[in-house]
């Protein structure tokens, strides 16, 4: 393996204090490392810089040399080198480390630059507070209250503009207040490429909008509404909802594609809010996609399954894991278990031990749909590589279920247990169905489950903890949001029932199962649930490298092998 | 400690006749009677409230009958003992007070938790809740001591505004300084 470079570091000194960083690193993030906060708006870590908000005004100098000789000056007070302050401020993030540098972030000029810029972007900012819903997270906000003057002198008359615009179906844009700092439009730029975002007018004039004619309609728009620093980029959805500092944070992952964005979800005594992009430099950035955070709502959705159902009346738990256990015993040696890439690893692995128990064969549906470069990639799945990796499916699944449909033809499959998968729209027939007893465990009532005999409702993906494996074979974990439906049950306690109701025992919990995962599946020997780290764990690809996966290149990933061609 | 018993003196005759005690009361009885009443016929007098009473909170309207909370949430925030619930909404784009454009949907107090401490009046930046002199709280069933929106507007009634900021935002914006 061959490493990566070592970047060249040089030392710099930030209000006295000596640190070694990178050449070239951002002033701003090396002061972030020895712990000096230089407020900024228009510089963001993954975006360009562009300098125009200059709220990360500092001083700057270099050690001082002789101009003929080269030679270093000394300052004969200190006996160190002299520095040679630049008389005027530069912008903290256009300003790279390079050695020697120094910066001070803490001096008069500093303060006074501060309340200045700050005074300036609040002259036409309006008194919004108690009605917007960025304030709890709002950049000007914070840095009135800390860099601010705490005062006004404007007694003029406050610029008026358009306070509801729609940029897109789900941006909103307040022009009185906007900063002007483009981050939106440099994310639409750079990371959406949907260009359609920019300024018009001069000075108090200057008004985001959009190209003649086009929207801000792409897939990623929402996070124009993450970056904005102030509150003129709201979500539509999320909109007059609920203010943030009410809202609890739990990580979570984006369970829409194998990218397995990391996400955060905000909640509020078991009502989900909204979901956010959780910042993961080996994944997501700081970006998701607008179709992932809308998932939220499947926990609350009118098609929620929320009682037990055997054949079509209202049943109990243990009931029905009997008699699914009766259908297992009548059904013997003819039972499949189609899995799902929507469960998480430890639920896969609990399906496999249930497929062993019941010498069933193991079906896997595959959901493929067309990647957009960025953070959905082709396989719709979240977690098929776990599939792989627990060892439920040996090869990767065909785009529809025809084997299981021969094997049902020829009379050899009698009893399906479907995790959370529709078997009509995975290509089963309605005759075909018609000669099985399905056994459905899932969250989202479908054809498959009106069809079953027996309904074991589960909870999303919200609602419970575990991991996934994602694209690049990271396995990522995910926390319970809210506490689960009323009616429904932990995935795996309800297969573990399943499983015990063939005789065997598996442990239902996450932290004794994953010591059996760590003892059984070779790939997750080192692991444990509490100590995977909150950015994931590569895991080792090596013995599923050759295979030919559908993803194609997304940020951040770059497939081994040719990707599949698209078959559905 | 020890315990030390005591002799209990034995009543005379004329306390075990009580007729000493009992007159001694009545003339404590016929004595008030001549003079004037010091209580109060409560429910049907009540007293004066002084000035910074802290009563049941309420919200009140500006002169101009609109609605001056904005669904902030901060007295939900701040609120001690969990009392305030909001539902906050959006005012409809072509509703005469547009330029607000947020009102509560529903604002509940649970008079059974309220402790009257009077923070979410303290914290109100629109200036929309105000604890009033009403102190008289009753009713039959937990339901009824929740103040709905409706019943928090009928106890609070309107009160002077001497800002009339979200006016004054209207009147600049039809002013015209939009550019």
């Amino acid at each position: 393996m061959i490493a990566p470079a070592k970047p060249e570091l040089v030392t710099v000194n930030i209000d006295g204090k000596e640190i070694a960083v990178p050449k070239g690193m951002n002033v701003i993030e090396a002061a972030r490392q020895v712990g000096v906060d230089v407020p900024h708006y228009c510089y963001h870590p993954k975006l360009t810089i562009v300098g125009n908000c200059r709220m990360c005004l500092i001083e700057m100098g270099m050690p001082a040399v002789d101009p003929a000789t080269k030679a270093p000056v000394m300052d004969p007070a200190t006996g160190k080198q002299k520095i040679n302050w630049i008389p005027r401020p530069q912008i903290g993030c256009a300003t790279n480390a390079s050695a020697g540098l120094h910066i001070r972030t803490q001096t008069p000029q500093v303060k006074d630059c501060r309340e200045g810029v700050m005074e300036f972007l609040l002259i036409n900012h309006p008194l919004d507070c108690p009605i917007c819903d960025q304030a709890g997270e709002c950049k000007l906000q914070e840095q009135s209250t800390g860099y601010g003057r705490g005062y006004s002198r404007f007694i003029e008359q406050k610029n008026v503009k358009p306070k509801r615009t729609l940029l897109g179906p789900r941006v909103m844009l307040d022009d009185e207040r906007c900063i002007l700092c483009s981050r939106c439009i440099r994310f639409a730029k750079e990371i959406a490429k949907d260009d359609v975002l920019g300024f018009i007018d001069r000075g108090s004039y200057s008004t985001l909008t959009c190209y003649p004619g086009k929207k801000l309609e792409n897939n990623y728009s929402l996070n124009t509404v993450d970056i904005c620093p102030v509150g003129a980029l709201t979500s539509t959805d999320f909109r007059f909802k609920m203010r943030v500092w009410f809202l609890k944070q739990t990580n979570s992952i984006d369970p829409e594609s194998s990218v397995g964005a990391n996400t955060v979800a905000w909640s509020r005594e078991g009502v989900i809010y909204r979901l956010t992009p959780r910042r993961n430099d080996e994944v997501n950035d700081t970006w998701m996609a607008d179709s992932g955070r809308v998932l939220y709502k499947a926990v609350t959705a009118a098609d929620r399954l929320t009682a037990v159902k055997v054949n079509g009346a209202d049943s109990a738990l243990d009931i029905a894991v009997h008699a699914a256990g009766e259908l297992f015993k009548s059904a013997a040696g003819a039972v499949a278990i189609v899995g799902s890439g929507r469960s998480s690893v430890e639920e896969q692995f609990l399906t496999k031990k249930l497929a062993t128990a019941l010498s069933a064969s193991t079906h896997l549906v595959s959901r493929v749909g067309p990647g957009d470069k960025i953070l959905v990639s082709a396989d719709r799945n979240p977690n098929v590589r776990g599939a792989l990796v627990t060892g439920l499916i040996p090869a990767l699944p065909a785009a529809q279920l025809t084997a299981l449909g021969a094997a049902i033809d020829a009379g050899k499959v009698k009893t399906i247990i479907s995790v959370g998968e529709d078997l009509f729209a995975a290509g089963l027939n309605a005759t075909q169905l018609a000669k099985v007893a399905v056994v459905y465990l899932g969250t989202q009532a479908n054809a498959t489950s009106e069809a079953a005999k027996v309904v074991l409702p589960t909870l999303t993906v919200f609602e419970k903890s575990g991991t996934f494996v994602n694209q690049q074979f990271r396995l990522q974990k995910f926390l319970k949001v809210v506490p689960g439906a009323s009616g429904a049950t932990d995935d795996l306690v309800v297969l573990a029932k399943l499983v015990a109701a063939t005789g065997g025992t598996v442990p239902s919990d996450l932290n004794p199962l994953w010591k059996v995962l760590a003892a059984e599946v070779p790939a997750l020997g080192p692991v444990t649930f509490a100590n995977l780290p909150e950015t994931g764990l590569l895991l080792d690809a090596t013995p599923w490298a050759a295979l030919p996966f559908v993803e194609g290149e997304t940020l951040h990933f770059k497939p081994a092998a040719q990707p599949a061609a698209v078959t559905a | 400690m020890a315990i030390i018993p005591l002799e209990r003196k034995p009543l005379s005759l004329a306390e075990r006749t009580y007729l000493p005690a009992i007159l001694s009361g009545l003339k404590t009885t016929f004595a008030r009677l001549l003079r004037p009443i010091e209580t109060m016929e409560y429910p049907e007098q009540r007293p004066a409230i002084p000035p910074g009473y802290r009563g049941v909170p309420t919200l009140v309207k500006d002169p101009n009958g609109r609605e001056k909370c904005v669904s902030c949430q901060l007295c939900e925030f701040v609120c001690p003992p969990k009392a305030i619930r909001i539902t906050p909404g959006e005012i409809p784009a072509d509703a005469p007070t547009a330029q607000v454009e947020k009102a509560p949907q529903a604002f509940d107090i649970d008079m059974l938790r309220c402790i009257y401490c009077g923070l979410c009046q303290e914290v109100c930046p629109e200036e929309a809740i105000f604890l009033q002199n009403q102190y008289s709280m009753s009713g039959y069933t937990r339901a009824e001591m929740v103040n709905h929106k409706d019943r928090l507007y009928e106890l609070g009634g309107t009160l002077p505004d001497p800002h009339l900021k979200w006016d004054k935002k209207k009147a600049a914006a039809e002013h015209g300084n939009t550019h």
